[in-house]
């Protein structure tokens, strides 16, 4: 049973578990922060950005958390647990003769296949001229200013995927349904439970008859849009690897949301226009819920809301036909009505949405207004034009919500900058408290996790409580690095088919205590093992066996079984007395009795932990024998 | 012998009010709730006193499954869990929960309010009884209790209709409900794995009708609606609110589109467009179709087809009307019925099944001249055409679903005996497994015969599995041998060591030693040769072996000579072995009893 944890971020994890001959990947996140070593890609050419000193405008590329740890063909199943950690599946599965099957709930499937979409189109309508990959040489590299010289594991950096590419990807994906148990070869069941992070996010069970490892990953206490997280299923796990934690320890949710309102609502009453950075999914379901009910009250009405994105409308009716995985939106359904209330929002037409910025939009946006667009990461997408539009104007606000950039360095190609900066990372996910507690309901007799939760934030090292603490103390993995779980496995299920159970005899060797012994076919077919009555009865008729036996040696039957108990002497003597054995000497030595059968000339000798008979003659010896193990137990 | 019941108390050799219990390993689980169409009297609700005569059902049922929200199957859920009394879990999926509560108030409302009939559920105990209901997700597994799991499969028929599959132990049933096997244009079809319950419950309205293509069908059904139209002839076609009406919506919509026609489609009862929204929210309950294009044109938007009033039915010309219920036998759909009946130009389509009593099968069976309440006769001069649309599987269907999930044994519910008796037949001469059809209130008993499951040490297997190469081999099986602990409720099966050792005995040790006398003119060296020369050649197969300090070993049989005392030629050999090795032990004296072969040296 090993982990081999191929990416160190802690959430974008992706680890491959070994486990009963079955090789199983765990989520594989795509760490988008090496772009932020890019230049942002306009949609016009900007003589600005490119004039920019010290930074190098290329290629969007991608850092790509795998590395030659494992042979990426061997890999059996894929196990995604929300679609933020899905967006390397077509590194992992295309090229690299990977020919398993990924599981994912159908939200995961949709929403992450909307985001990929939207990522292959932000970058494909910004063709560049030229590309680039020698400066990943060594040499060159040494030669390169400042943060590229820096950054490491470049080689590793890939050039984004093709939408081509995503469909093979995703043509490999098998839907499940929360709480469903799914088969692997046999060995193993693995089966999604509900993480209330994100629609269809799920954290993985995975286990056999006798083992259990449970999978953490990007799980929310708070209740939010998702359905609750389900916690009793945790329980009882040998193994709980956790992973996704919150990226703001100290943010609180609730309180970065309510800040969010309120510099949005001063913006827009100073005149002044708000740029929400932000995925297409997730996050902002709360955060146009958050507005639908806070519009009226701070009397922005009339305040045009603009959502722009190549996937924006599907998004918003995805996220409407999923209801029987929201939290306490169901009952809406049942009405029927929508269950998010940004359907109303686009009927009243206050929440307008674009597929670009081209089109449509141009003709029909006013100012002020509330602009959510992608990507956070300020480098690409339609952010960047409204970066340039407002960046100049002290009027204006950028409202960060996303915490997987620092949004200094987004920023940084942009300054100097006049508008304002709110950064309001809104992170629902578990926190150190959340998390301490929830182990300490489920007690895993082991944690696996990022060696970063191991110890304070460098910034903070005085935060002990921004960490976990555990008895026995959790096991960190870093990238690269191959963990043995502390498994002993020692039992495996097998099924006696009924005509065998029938015919077992069963003695009681203490109170409540039974045991039979087994003579049985073991049959093995897809790692599931039955045993079968031996067809043919073992003991033969013993005048056959005796002719037979003089032609050819016995053949392997059944081994006699082991036995266990004394016999006593006085019953035994008894025994022999029954069958007409009766001139019986018994002599007493240091550990039991020697008994001299004077007419047989034969010896037997009666010990606590064994008995030896001496007999030359065959039928006899025989005959003591079976009076022998009548006195003893058979195991 | 465990054993799974099985007692119908509606559905049983009939269509209507399905309500099937089964006892599966000690629990007891309803399966659909529904009424019968074709009783106004106590003869409508299966009858609960079966169950127990005095008192509440919480204590006799572990749990009470929907299937889907058709009232012959959820009709009676109000009447069963608020007035006879049950409190236990209700399972139905998201769509069902969403729906079944406002067609049972459409049905109290017809019932009470239009018939005046008292001594019926009100819209509160409605309301109370869908609080106890629980969601289900398809293909959840979803555990009632620490034995009872129950997981539901898609299976057509209608939005949120779905099978289960009900496991105690390795002991399990599948029930049906209704299903579809074939994907039509709003619904995907039916799917189950290859779970081989011990008896699937199935559905066998259509034992045994195999029908031709949808697409012929469709076509039929629009050429009749189009001449009836191009007639200036008004069509009525009775439908249930939700369900077939949607996809038949889509079928005209499609086709008013294409053809560019103008006459109206009216849909009665507000329901309708409520029901259309829900088709919208469960979306991916449709097929895949609907599914991959709702984002850019949600098929469930209909532009031709109008809300529907009472007045219109009076209006000139021709229109296409959608009413409810569908079997005609009460509500708007009889009442525009009586309207046009009169008129031959008119026509009405039946595009479901009709229950035995309405009027809907009267007119199917070409009666021509109805009764009416109050001694009125009705003259039905309009045309009546029956296309089969309603989402059963065929007689073909039912056999696929069989060879899906491979069950032991099958039963067969919701159906017309005679049609029944025919399948039941075929099922048998194809699949060779048992076939019930059990009547109401009857019980079929099936035994079941479940592998047990044990605990086998990992040592042991691997020991075992070892023995036969790296690989297994089918052809050649296994011989594994050990020890069954049976404690408490655990069962183990270790090695017999490892049996000794975790029960705390001591091994006894039980060995044999014996003479045997042979003459042989060698010294005791070289009959200890011949010995082994001979045993050598004899046991193949076997480790001999030769030792130095003068004795042959045979696995751990220890074989010794020495020469008799008197006769130098007569040798004695002492043959000792332990239990273990009784077999062979045995076999070596009686060979060297015989001497040994002249010819070796």
């Amino acid at each position: 049973m090993k982990l081999y944890c191929l990416s160190g971020h802690p959430t974008l994890p992706c680890n491959v578990l070994k486990f009963k001959s079955t090789t199983i990947m765990l989520d594989c996140g795509l760490d988008t922060t090496s772009v932020l070593n890019f230049l942002p890609l306009p949609l016009v050419h900007s003589p600005r950005l490119s004039k920019l000193p010290g930074w190098v405008s290329k290629d969007g590329t991608i850092n790509l958390e795998k590395r030659e740890l494992l042979d990426l063909s061997t890999i059996d199943v894929i196990l995604i647990s929300n679609y933020h950690c899905m967006m390397a599946l077509p590194y992992i599965t295309e090229h690299t003769g990977f020919t398993g099957t990924v599981y994912a709930t159908e939200p995961t499937l949709q929403i992450g296949r909307l985001l990929m979409e939207e990522l292959v189109n932000f970058m494909e309508r910004v063709p560049k001229a030229q590309s680039a990959t020698s400066w990943k040489n060594k040499e060159i590299r040494r030669m390169l200013p400042g943060p590229l010289k820096d950054a490491v594991d470049v080689w590793m950096w890939k050039r984004c995927y093709s939408m081509q590419e995503v469909n093979s990807a995703l043509s490999k994906v098998q839907l499940v349904g929360y709480s469903q148990k799914v088969e692997l070869f046999g060995a193993v069941q693995v089966s999604p439970l509900s993480s209330g992070y994100s629609l269809g996010s799920s954290n993985w069970i995975i286990q056999s008859h006798h083992e259990k490892v449970s999978y953490v990953s990007g799980s929310s206490l708070l209740t939010t849009h998702p359905q609750p997280m389900d916690q009793s299923s945790l329980k009882n796990s040998d193994v709980l690897i956790l992973t996704g934690l919150t990226q703001m320890p100290t943010a609180n949710p609730d309180g970065m949301l309510g800040e969010f309102c309120s510099n949005l609502a001063m913006t827009i009453r100073a005149g002044g226009n708000v740029l929400v950075p932000c995925y297409s999914s997730g996050v902002i379901y709360d955060l146009l819920e958050c507005l639908y009910q806070f519009i009226e009250s701070a009397n922005l009405g009339t305040t045009p809301f603009y959502f722009i994105s190549p996937i924006a409308n599907s998004s918003l009716e995805f996220s409407q036909i999923f209801a029987e995985l929201c939290h306490n939106k169901q009952t809406k359904v049942y009405l029927p009505e929508p269950p998010f209330p940004h359907a109303e929002l686009i009927q009243t037409n206050k929440l307008k949405h674009y597929p670009s910025i081209h089109g449509d939009f141009s003709s029909e946006f006013r100012q002020p207004c509330v602009v959510f667009t992608g990507h956070p990461s300020l480098r690409f997408g339609d952010v960047v034009h409204f970066m340039e539009l407002w960046g100049k104007s002290s009027l204006n606000t950028i409202i960060f919500t996303e915490p997987d950039f620092s949004y200094l360095d987004a920023l940084a190609p942009y300054q100097p900058l006049a508008m304002k900066c709110v950064y309001c990372p809104i992170d629902t996910r578990l926190n150190f408290h959340q998390v301490s507690k929830l182990l300490k309901e489920v007690q895993p007799l082991h944690v696996v996790c990022p060696e970063q939760y191991t110890q304070p934030p460098l910034t903070q090292s005085h935060r002990s409580d921004l960490m976990l603490e555990l008895q026995p103390p959790p096991m960190p993995y870093r990238r690269c690095s191959v963990l043995n779980l502390p498994f002993r496995r020692r039992y495996e299920r097998i099924y006696i088919l009924p005509e065998l159970a029938n015919s077992l005899v069963p003695s009681e060797i203490k109170p409540g205590v039974s045991v039979a012994t087994v003579s049985a076919l073991l049959h093995s077919k897809d790692n599931k093992h039955t045993l079968q009555s031996v067809p043919k009865p073992p003991p033969m008729p013993p005048s056959k066996k005796r002719k037979r036996v003089i032609e050819e040696p016995p053949v392997a039957l059944a081994p006699k079984p082991m036995l266990s108990g004394a016999v006593a002497l006085e019953a035994f003597l008894a025994t022999l007395q029954k069958h007409g054995i009766t001139e019986v000497k018994v002599e007493e030595t240091a550990d039991g009795h020697i008994l001299h059968l004077q007419a047989e000339d034969t010896l037997i000798q009666l010990e606590e932990d064994g008995t030896h008979i001496v007999c030359d003659s065959e039928p006899l010896r025989t005959t003591l024998r079976d009076l022998v193990l009548r006195f003893l137990q058979k195991l | 012998m465990p054993e799974i019941k099985v007692t119908p108390l509606g559905a049983g050799q009939d269509v209507g009010r399905s309500c099937i219990l089964v006892s599966i390993g000690g629990k007891n689980i309803m399966l659909d709730c529904g009424m019968h169409m074709g009783y106004n009297d106590d003869r409508r609700f299966p009858d609960f006193s079966y169950i127990t005569q005095n008192g509440r059902l919480t204590d006799f049922l572990d749990c009470v499954i929907i299937s889907h929200f058709h009232l012959d199957h959820c009709g009676a859920l109000p009447y069963m869990s608020e007035m006879v009394g049950y409190d236990g879990p209700i399972y139905m999926t998201h769509p069902t929960k969403a729906i079944c509560p406002i067609l049972l108030e459409d049905f109290r409302k017809i019932t009470v309010d239009k018939k005046g009939e008292t001594n019926f559920f009100t819209s509160q105990m409605i309301k109370d009884c869908m609080k106890k209901v629980i969601p289900l997700n398809l293909h959840q597994t979803v555990q009632v209790d620490d034995e009872l799991e129950i997981k539901a499969y898609y299976a057509g028929h209608v939005l949120g209709a779905a099978m289960v599959h009900i496991k105690v132990g390795s002991e399990s049933v599948v029930y049906t409900g209704d299903y579809n096997m074939t994907p039509d244009r709003h619904l995907g079809a039916a799917w189950i794995d290859k779970c081989r319950p011990d008896i699937l419950i199935s559905e066998s309205t259509y034992a045994t009708t195999i029908r031709d293509s949808k697409r012929c069908r469709e076509r039929d059904f629009l050429k009749k609606v189009h001449e009836s139209i191009e007639r200036g002839g008004k069509v009525l076609i009775p439908v249930f609110a939700l369900g077939r009406a949607q996809e038949l919506c889509i079928l005209l919509e499609t086709f008013w589109e294409r053809m560019n026609l103008k006459a109206p489609i009216y849909f009665s009862t507000g329901l309708t467009e409520k029901a259309n929204h829900y088709y919208k929210l469960f979306i991916t309950w449709t097929n895949q179709k609907i599914r991959k294009t709702f984002v850019q044109r949600n098929m469930f938007e209909f532009k031709h087809i109008k809300a529907f009033d009472r007045s219109y039915a009076d209006n000139p010309g021709p229109m296409v009307v959608f009413a409810t219920p569908g079997m005609l036998h009460a509500g708007q759909s009889l009442q525009i019925f009586k309207k046009w009946a009169g008129n031959e130009k008119n026509m009405v389509i039946m595009p479901g099944y009709c229950v035995q009593g309405t009027i809907g099968h009267k007119i199917l069976n070409g009666q021509r001249k109805l009764e009416m309440e109050g001694r009125a006769t009705l003259d039905v001069k309009l045309q009546v055409e029956y296309m089969s649309f309603s989402a059963h599987a065929d007689a073909k269907g039912i056999m696929q679903l069989i060879r899906m999930a491979e069950p032991r044994n099958m039963l067969l519910v919701h159906g017309e005996a005679v049609k029944m008796e025919f399948l039941k037949g075929k099922i048998e001469q194809e699949f060779s497994i048992d076939c019930y059809m059990p009547a109401n209130g009857e019980t079929t008993t099936v035994t079941t015969n479940p592998s047990v499951p044990v605990d086998i040490s990992l040592n042991l297997l691997k020991r075992e599995m070892a023995l036969g190469g790296p690989l297994p081999d089918p052809k050649k099986p296994r011989t594994m041998h050990g020890t069954l602990i049976m404690k408490e409720n655990s069962l183990k099966l270790v090695s017999s060591e490892q049996a000794l050792k975790e029960l705390g005995l001591n091994e006894h040790q039980l060995r044999f030693t014996c003479h045997v006398q042979l003459q042989d003119p060698h010294s005791d060296a070289d009959t200890l040769h011949r010995i082994y020369t001979h045993l050598k050649s004899v046991l193949k197969g076997y480790t001999i072996q030769h030792l130095p300090d003068g004795t042959v070993i045979v696995e751990s049989i220890v074989i010794k000579v020495s020469s008799s005392a008197e006769d130098s030629n007569t040798k004695v050999l002492l043959l000792s072995w332990s239990y273990q090795d009784e077999d062979l032990g045995s076999f070596l004296s009686s060979l060297l009893k015989k001497g040994l072969p002249s010819g070796i040296c």
